[in-house]
């Protein structure tokens, strides 16, 4: 209210140095092997909860890039969500076309959403950013719902659709082909997305989320990063939404919720934000905690659900990086 | 032309719910520099305090104070117990703290008061107000309560003391320290008059929704859509913005064709983002000078 208000000197997102935005080489090889074994000794429904663990792991590095990186903050992932997966659903089912080719097709269609949305967007910063992307994602359940739409979307009822098989004959449950299949795609993105990160684009984008006048000062092309930035993220939500269709068998306007999007928030949060491999940790959060939540009391489950969320944050109020760096501390210490 | 008369009288009954709770974010967001995405369940639960009090047989108004000051010291101790041992935390940290203050309060209030919907007495009746069907005697009332709180909001931080040290501290935390204001406890009274606000609003809302843990969702949000509409630095704005999103809704229901209860809600939020496009800091917010 005062004038005094007016200069608020603020940094709404921590600033993360990009060498740090990553794993070691080390650490990833020990991670990917983790990955590729594990599912050799689970059962079919934990190779299913593992996969949804990497396919949100996908949307939450997706929201990374687009927070962490650039410095936008959005909860409208959700809808980008549901826009691959329709994309992929119908192209499935009404097109004929194979499963993974849908995913290119859908990452396309929610790059160019996400970078319409991303002009609009240009306007707004902090809370009325979030605002906007929160309209979104309210409004996308009703959109696909709509009767015009619903020869193709298939209306409240929404579409199944069916698992694909194991090719080449290979000995390989649909689970267990499916799971291996999101890890490859998983790691193409992780990998894609660190170099963009590397990239000149990348430290552009850095350089808006740490101060945008400077950015700009330096020519830094501030309106082209932030809407690309928007473009990326949603593309790459569009993957994870396409899979994720493909996972549960199902697209329907309410599994596309604003909730969606806040639980991918809360993954950001817990895996660290900036931090690229902290995604699947975050992802695992979104998975697994509820139904721990849950098995523990049905009718509290909401509360014990926010205690761990609570517990999380004051223990480790930058996610789980925090760990990787005490860790790394320890490594650095052992070899001196 | 009746219709349209009729039908912005209908919003502005609806819109002094939105401004009612809008008055409450924009309240916490003055003293915190957060928009409190768990402030609608607090006011659901101050209201099911109300709710619980009157059964047990304690007056109207007699509850009605009671759950103020419960409510108010409900805030203060969430801040204590929660937000200030975050300190420092980054802030997406501090959101991730509301939504888990979210799911722990609306469990809570589930359990103890399970999920059936409840009637919530006004105090104001519900005939109808001037003879007009469209505003009953309690939607009137609302309107009433909104504006004297408004009112009284506005000299608190015009013309107290405290007042003032509040606006210091979340202007200028450091300076503020400086002159000797407490600023960690000018955060804790925000957050206890923002739940005070919240559970009027909670008690003022519930006879028109009917009191239940999720009676808060929708008007949340409505609540949020108002403030930032209004633009977060004025509370003035909020009220204001809050009587635009009720006739923004009633309107677009009715004109649009194909528009039905469903598509409402993301009409109204696509017509406030079209607002803010023009004018990115709301109707009546200041905007902020970065100084680099």
């Amino acid at each position: 209210m005062s004038a005094l208000q007016e200069i608020v000197d603020t940094q709404p997102i921590e600033t993360t140095p990009k060498k740090y935005m990553a794993l070691g080489n080390y650490a990833s090889i020990v991670v990917v092997i983790l990955l590729c074994v594990a599912p050799l000794i689970a059962k079919n429904f934990v190779i299913f909860q593992m996969t949804m663990v990497l396919i949100y792991a996908i949307a939450v590095l997706a929201l990374n890039i687009l927070t962490g990186g650039s410095g936008q903050f959005s909860l409208g992932q959700s809808a980008f969500y549901a826009l691959g997966a329709y994309t992929s659903a119908i192209l499935m089912e009404v097109g004929g076309v194979n499963y993974a080719l849908t995913l290119p097709i859908a990452g396309g269609i929610c790059f160019i959403a996400g970078y319409l949305f991303g002009l609009p967007a240009l306007r707004l910063s902090g809370i009325y950013l979030a605002l906007a992307t929160f309209a979104l994602a309210t409004a996308m359940p009703q959109l696909l719902k709509l009767h015009y739409f619903e020869a193709w979307t298939g209306g409240v009822q929404g579409l199944v659709i069916t698992k694909p098989d194991a090719p080449f004959g290979l000995p390989l449950s649909q689970d267990m082909w499916l799971y291996y299949f999101v890890l490859v795609v998983s790691m193409a993105i992780y990998v894609a997305s660190v170099n963009l990160l590397k990239s000149r684009s990348g430290r552009a984008m850095m350089a808006i989320r740490d101060n945008e006048i400077a950015a700009s000062a330096m020519g830094v092309d501030v309106a082209l990063y932030k809407t690309l930035a928007f473009g990326v993220s949603a593309g790459i939500t569009g993957v994870a939404g396409g899979l994720g269709a493909i996972a549960v068998q199902f697209v329907a306007p309410d599994s596309y919720t604003i909730q969606l999007a806040i639980a991918l928030f809360l993954g950001m949060v817990v895996g660290g934000v900036g931090w690229l491999p902290g995604s699947i940790v975050g992802a695992a959060f979104i998975v697994f905690v509820p139904n721990i939540a849950e098995h523990f009391s049905k009718g509290l489950s909401g509360a014990v659900f926010g205690l761990i969320l609570v517990l999380i944050i004051f223990l480790l109020p930058h996610g789980s990086r925090q760990i990787a760096y005490t860790v790394q501390g320890w490594v650095h210490k052992l070899r001196k | 032309m009746e219709l349209l008369l009729n039908q912005v009288l209908a919003g502005i009954a609806t819109g002094a719910i939105y401004a009612c709770m809008a008055l409450a974010v924009v309240m916490i967001y003055q003293a915190i520099d957060h928009l409190n995405f768990a402030q609608g369940e607090m006011a659901m639960f101050s209201t099911f305090i109300a709710w619980q009090l009157l059964q047990w047989g304690v007056p109207y108004w007699g509850a009605f104070v009671i759950t103020l000051a419960l409510s108010f010291a409900g805030g203060i101790v969430i801040e204590r117990a929660l937000f200030k041992p975050l300190g420092n935390a980054p802030v997406l940290t501090h959101v991730a703290g509301f939504i888990a203050l979210f799911a722990i309060i609306n469990s809570v209030a589930g359990l103890t008061w399970d999920f059936t919907i409840k009637q919530f007495p006004s105090p104001f009746g519900s005939s109808p107000f001037l003879g007009s069907q469209l505003i009953s005697t309690h939607q009137a009332g609302m309107i009433g309560v909104t504006l004297v709180l408004l009112l009284l909001l506005y000299f608190f931080f015009q013309f107290t003391r405290i007042g003032l040290a509040m606006r210091a501290a979340a202007a200028q935390p450091e300076s503020a320290r400086l002159v000797g204001i407490n600023t960690s406890w000018m955060i804790a009274l925000g957050w206890g008059m923002a739940a005070a606000i919240g559970s009027i609003a909670g008690m003022l809302i519930a006879p028109v929704v009917f009191l239940e843990p999720n009676m808060m969702g929708g008007v949340l949000i409505y609540g949020f859509a108002a403030a930032v509409l209004g633009g977060l630095s004025s509370p003035f704005g909020a009220v204001v913005g809050g009587f635009l999103v009720g006739i923004f809704e009633n309107l677009a229901g009715t004109y649009i064709p194909g528009v039905g209860n469903e598509l409402k809600l993301p009409i109204a939020l696509a017509l406030i983002v079209t607002v803010l496009v023009v004018k990115p800091t709301g109707l009546f917010g200041r905007a902020i000078v970065k100084r680099v």
